[in-house]
């Protein structure tokens, strides 16, 4: 009887085995060849340097990786990227956040206004930064049209090499909120509604349940929504590809190391040079997300 | 309190609604300018936001200059086959990392993981080698070809099966169904919403992607719209009312679907987002 017991406990197994790695196959060579592999080949590209008319590999060793630290365009993206980052991130949490708390209650028009908060992100990021670069026009754009209305001065909004990355960064904000407010009302969903009784109660004001109840409770989310805005915001592409020209003065103000990324591996095929610059932002990607780790027991709540 | 709780109904009312103004505009502005002339479009008069007339002009013409039959048709089987191949592949491998046990599990799926953690720029200059290699430039297949397979999708259909029930595996089981059987009859179909969460997402971000259309389909006649919109915004140059329309007819039939199926869109998203 045990013997047969265990007969059939290692067909189960045996039969798990096989059916598992049936599977799993697709998928994981799928996962070799458009990824594991590719990694590999993406390092051991920043090594070479693509010869003339794009024939033959040449090793060059470390050569793209000491032209990129002496780059003062990589090193400026890199800082572009950041700028990018630091406004996009903060704002488009904070706002979104403020919007899901607004929305989590039973009131008129609720759907409506998540409908309309969400609808950027069904739209083409092309599309978007089309619309956001005609309202940003300086001479004929809404935004300069509305403010000589008001009596301001018209605003070089993003031909300023100053301020340009603010006004990118708005539409990525724009952009985004639907995304981000669409999480953290999943997010409240969760939240019992007792603590907000308890907390009427005791007399509490809206604002004091906001930090007192909402921040704590929503804070694994708002981990998990700014490390993942984080590394997306860091490869930012869409936005300054479609809104920046190459002659605008603000360009080398705001071009982002994606940016760069593509124009040296598909427009200047220097492939060697591109792998260098994603190694880069794979480095910077990894230490931003290691430091938010470390980070989070400071602030992210778990219960 | 009546009183008050009123007076904070309609500031909340408010904000949400200046809020909405804000999200609207650049949409609104998109129809308005698509609808002018050059020079309407261009005139600096505040109180005439709207038309003269409603023009098709700009409308006919960027449909003569770009074919959008074509265009929709491409960025359609862009979406479909991204679904189509992300779904089969992540419903089985979830299946199979979140409810059979066997040997090399643990290692594979922290390949899914690694995957998920990396920026997709690492991927996209061997992938291109390969789809150049196969001779494969400017096709279908190449626009479809990094999502042959998804390790978000993997993950998120592991999730989905772990949470189910052990019962009902075991009932399959006892009335003798093999674990192929189990999956297809049993376990796959309760899995549908994160099947069709992993659906809109594949799709939403198969339509939103743009860099790698660019990099792989330079013909005109295999673009999706997000690089064709990319493109002719050298070519129209200062005509606004042009590229507005060509905006236009490039998001309106997402944002249809998204009215239509907002639900499933947000829903999908929550689910498939949060757990990214």
């Amino acid at each position: 009887m045990a013997k047969q017991a265990k007969q059939k406990g290692t067909n189960r197994a045996r039969s798990e085995f096989i059916w598992g790695w049936l599977f799993i196959l697709p998928t994981m060579l799928g996962l070799f060849a458009l990824n594991i592999i590719p990694i590999f080949q993406t390092i051991y590209q920043s090594f070479f340097k693509a010869g003339a008319f794009g024939r033959g590999n040449v090793f060059v060793g470390l050569d793209n990786y000491k032209r990129m630290f002496a780059d003062e365009s990589v090193w400026q993206a890199l800082i572009n990227t950041f700028k990018y980052a630091v406004v996009e991130v903060p704002f488009s949490i904070a706002i979104a956040l403020v919007l899901a708390v607004l929305l989590n209650r039973h009131m008129r028009g609720r759907s409506l206004y998540r409908t309309i908060y969400f609808l950027p992100m069904v739209a083409a990021p092309a599309a978007v930064a089309m619309v956001w670069r005609w309202l940003y026009n300086s001479e004929f754009g809404l935004l300069n049209h509305l403010l000589n209305t008001l009596g301001f001065d018209s605003v070089n909004w993003i031909s300023n090499p100053n301020t340009t990355f603010v006004w990118i960064a708005v539409v990525g904000i724009w952009s985004v909120i639907g995304y981000n407010m669409v999480l953290f009302l999943a997010g409240l969903q969760e939240i019992p509604q007792d603590y907000y009784e308890a907390a009427m109660i005791d007399g509490a004001s809206a604002v004091k349940q906001f930090f007192n109840i909402t921040v704590p409770l929503i804070s694994p989310m708002m981990f998990f929504v700014s490390v993942t805005r984080i590394i997306a915001a860091m490869q930012v592409f869409d936005v300054i590809y479609m809104m920046m020209d190459r002659n605008n003065p603000a360009f080398f103000k705001t071009q982002s190391l994606v940016y760069l990324f593509y124009r040296y591996s598909f427009v200047e095929s220097d492939r060697g040079y591109g792998s260098a610059i994603v190694m880069l932002l794979l480095l910077v990607i990894m230490v931003i997300t290691v430091i938010q780790i470390r980070m989070q027991k400071k602030w992210v709540n778990y219960n | 309190m009546e009183n008050r709780k009123h007076i904070n109904s309609i500031l909340l009312h408010l904000v949400l609604i200046m809020g909405s103004i804000v999200m609207l505009v650049p949409f609104l502005w998109m129809i308005l300018t698509a609808f002018k002339t050059i020079s309407e479009s261009t005139q600096m008069n505040p109180f005439v936001m709207f038309p003269s007339e409603w023009r098709l002009d700009a409308f006919e013409s960027v449909m003569t200059k770009m074919s959008f039959g074509r265009l929709y048709w491409n960025t359609f089987i862009l979406m479909l086959g991204r679904v189509f191949f992300a779904v089969i592949t992540a419903t089985l491998a979830g299946y199979a990392f979140g409810r059979l046990e066997f040997k090399g599990r643990n290692l594979m799926f922290s390949l899914v993981i690694f995957q998920m953690m990396v920026p997709v720029q690492i991927f996209i200059i061997p992938q291109y080698l390969i789809v150049s290699g196969l001779g494969m430039l400017n096709t279908s297949f190449a626009l479809i070809f990094p999502g042959l397979v998804s390790a978000f999708g993997t993950f998120l259909l592991r999730q989905s099966y772990m949470s189910l029930p052990k019962e009902l595996e075991e009932a399959a089981r006892l009335d003798g169904c093999n674990i192929g059987q189990t999956f297809l009859y049993v376990m796959a179909p309760l899995t549908r919403s994160a099947m069709v969460a992993l659906g809109i997402f594949t799709a939403l971000f198969a339509f939103k992607d743009l860099m790698w259309p660019l990099v792989v389909n330079t013909e005109q006649s295999t673009i999706p719209l997000s690089a064709a919109l990319a493109k002719i915004q050298g070519q129209f140059a200062a005509n606004y009312p042009e590229l507005m329309a060509a905006s236009l007819l490039a998001v309106i039939p997402m944002i249809i679907i998204y009215l239509f199926f907002q639900k499933q869109f947000i829903q999908g998203i929550a689910t498939s987002g949060g757990k990214l």
